[in-house]
């Protein structure tokens, strides 16, 4: 299948980076780290760069928000190594009210849209990014609805409470 | 090649026109709109504005247990409803560590490839379509008919499918899908040829298509280009080959490949592809018959929806039914990635779960809402009719554009 591993990987990643990228773990066999956003732009370069990696193509680009910690939103993006056929995740955490992560567009074009798809559900400001708009939802809107704080269902709604579980 | 003065937007003797091409245009084949500059018929510039048949799909999902997030797959890429669904099922069934039987590996398969041939007969249909030839298309809406009667004898449904349980299906299939099948794998490659012989050496189509919006495998892949688009132009990426799902590694086939990335390659692509689903159908079908045939899901009671007749007769069905529809089941915590070929591309499912009764973070990586990005910068230059012909040829499905 993969022609490198996930170790080799870590080690590459180890010996540029040092304590800077953190590794979370490898949860379902795809190896997932963590960074600051001040090194994202130089990790991702030089996971798409490196001759022996080769992660030039980039999955996907989604975030998650975590209300109850620090740094409440995570920023996720997934690379895809053709020729090594094996997947990489990385994390960049940063805290609510400060939301700056520095655009991937300088490396891939298609980060554009996918980026516009996260400021517009989580609000991640892309610093330097062409054309930061809102993509799915109309220009006006004030929130950014795929955070926690705003929930789906009507809150009056009573027959699905937890307490009627047990729980 | 082609020399038109290119005007500043302050020069009076500008004589740019401004053309609103959507969000509801015939052409455009879904609800998205596309702000153009023409300099005569030549588009200097355009904006593409998307989300007019935005859902939230993400968003309910993170409020729904596992099973009730199957009717929204189906409405993302509503051609191929089928993919979705086994797509998202196996995403849970990675995520709950459950093993499959071969032979519903091959059931899925037979499900999914049809998905793919009813997906492509539609683009490759309506790309005839806006090329001017109608004919191929009514020929072709025999097939997509006669794969929806298919669809019909396993869940019922025609168009949203819903079809699939996390373990496997909710019932066996029945003869008459076999038979049903096996006549379509019959009489559909003679229909298919006849549709080649239309179209793949007919003048005025290779006129209109042969050389419009070139792609180099380079920006292809720059751009996250996946599927049939990205093979057109050379990159031999497929999930199926490269990543097997779904027992794919056990069948023989081909991954077809283009050249230039133009949309007569993307065509020709298309159609190899039809045939290719057809030989993995045929080898399923025969592979389904040597494994026991009472078998249609995996043993796991907890998270298997059980059918209604066991519901109503049997206990323990009854609890784990309840338990299952109410999102009572336990699920591991974790996080997982897992994407299948869509019939535009990669489909991925990123899942995060935190154990209670629906995702704590659900999102979709459509390949729609990532090809469709490049149409507006690989429009400059070209035709207004060619910019049409591209657009088709990209198989954009709203439904999946917007989620």
């Amino acid at each position: 299948m993969s022609t490198i591993s996930n170790e080799q990987i870590i080690e590459a990643i180890a010996a540029k980076f040092g304590d800077n990228v953190k590794t979370e773990g490898e949860p379902y066999g795809l190896l997932t780290v963590e960074t600051g956003r001040e090194q994202i732009i130089d990790l991702l370069s030089f996971l798409k760069n490196d001759a022996t990696l080769k992660f030039g193509f980039l999955t996907d680009i989604t975030a998650i928000h975590y209300p109850e910690r620090e740094k409440a939103i995570g920023v996720i993006y997934h690379l895809h190594s053709l020729q090594n056929n094996i997947r990489i995740r990385i994390k960049v955490f940063v805290a609510d009210g400060d939301v700056h992560v520095p655009t991937a567009t300088v490396l891939w074009d298609g980060a554009n849209w996918m980026e516009r798809e996260t400021y517009d559900f989580f609000g991640v400001d892309f610093t330097g990014h062409p054309d930061l708009r809102r993509i799915l939802n109309v220009d006006d809107m004030t929130v950014f609805p795929m955070r926690r704080e705003f929930p789906l269902e009507d809150p009056n709604r009573v027959d699905k409470k937890d307490y009627f579980f047990g729980r | 090649m082609h020399n038109h003065p290119v005007f500043t937007d302050n020069d009076p003797q500008s004589e740019l026109s401004t053309l609103n091409l959507g969000p509801t245009h015939p052409a455009t084949h879904g609800v998205f709109q596309n702000v153009l500059q023409l300099d005569g018929e030549r588009i200097v510039s355009g904006v593409s504005t998307i989300g007019y048949i935005h859902r939230a799909f993400e968003k309910i999902a993170e409020h729904r247990p596992f099973y009730q997030i199957t009717p929204l797959t189906d409405r993302l890429n509503y051609c191929s409803s089928p993919i979705n669904n086994m797509g998202w099922h196996m995403t849970v069934e990675k995520l709950l560590n459950i093993q499959l039987p071969k032979r519903v590996d091959y059931m899925r398969i037979i499900v999914m490839e049809l998905a793919r041939i009813a997906d492509h007969i539609v683009c490759n249909g309506v790309l005839g379509v806006d090329t001017g030839a109608f004919t191929g298309f009514l020929y072709m809406m025999e097939f997509r008919e006669a794969i929806y009667e298919i669809y019909e004898e396993i869940c019922g449904s025609r168009l949203t499918t819903n079809v699939g349980r996390i373990g496997g299906f909710e019932r066996n299939f029945n003869e008459i899908f076999f038979r049903k099948t096996r006549k379509f794998l019959v009489d559909f490659p003679p229909a298919l040829a006849e549709f080649e012989s239309l179209f793949n050496r007919n003048r005025i189509f290779i006129d209109r298509t042969k050389g419009v919006a070139e792609v180099t495998a380079e920006t292809a892949l720059s751009y996250s280009w996946t599927g049939p688009l990205l093979r057109a132009a050379g990159v031999d990426y497929d999930v199926r080959a490269m990543n097997p799902y779904s027992s794919y590694q056990d069948l023989d086939f081909e991954v077809p490949v283009g050249t230039t990335g133009d949309v007569y390659d993307r065509f020709l692509v298309r159609n190899e592809e039809m045939k290719q689903s057809m030989r993995m159908i045929e080898q399923c079908l025969k592979l389904v018959e040597k494994e026991d045939p009472t078998i249609f899901h995996a043993d796991v009671p907890a998270y298997y929806l059980p059918p209604k007749e066991e519901v109503y007769n049997n206990m323990e069905a009854l609890i784990y039914h309840f338990k299952i529809v109410m999102g009572e089941v336990e699920t591991p915590v974790g996080e997982v990635y897992h994407s299948v070929e869509g019939a535009n591309g990669e489909l991925g499912f990123y899942l995060v779960n935190d154990g209670g009764r629906s995702p704590y973070r659900l999102h979709f990586r459509r390949p729609s809402f990532i090809n469709y990005q490049m149409y507006a910068p690989m429009s400059r230059g070209m035709l207004l009719s060619d910019a049409i012909i591209n657009m088709s040829s990209l198989n954009i499905i709203a439904g999946e554009l917007d989620a």
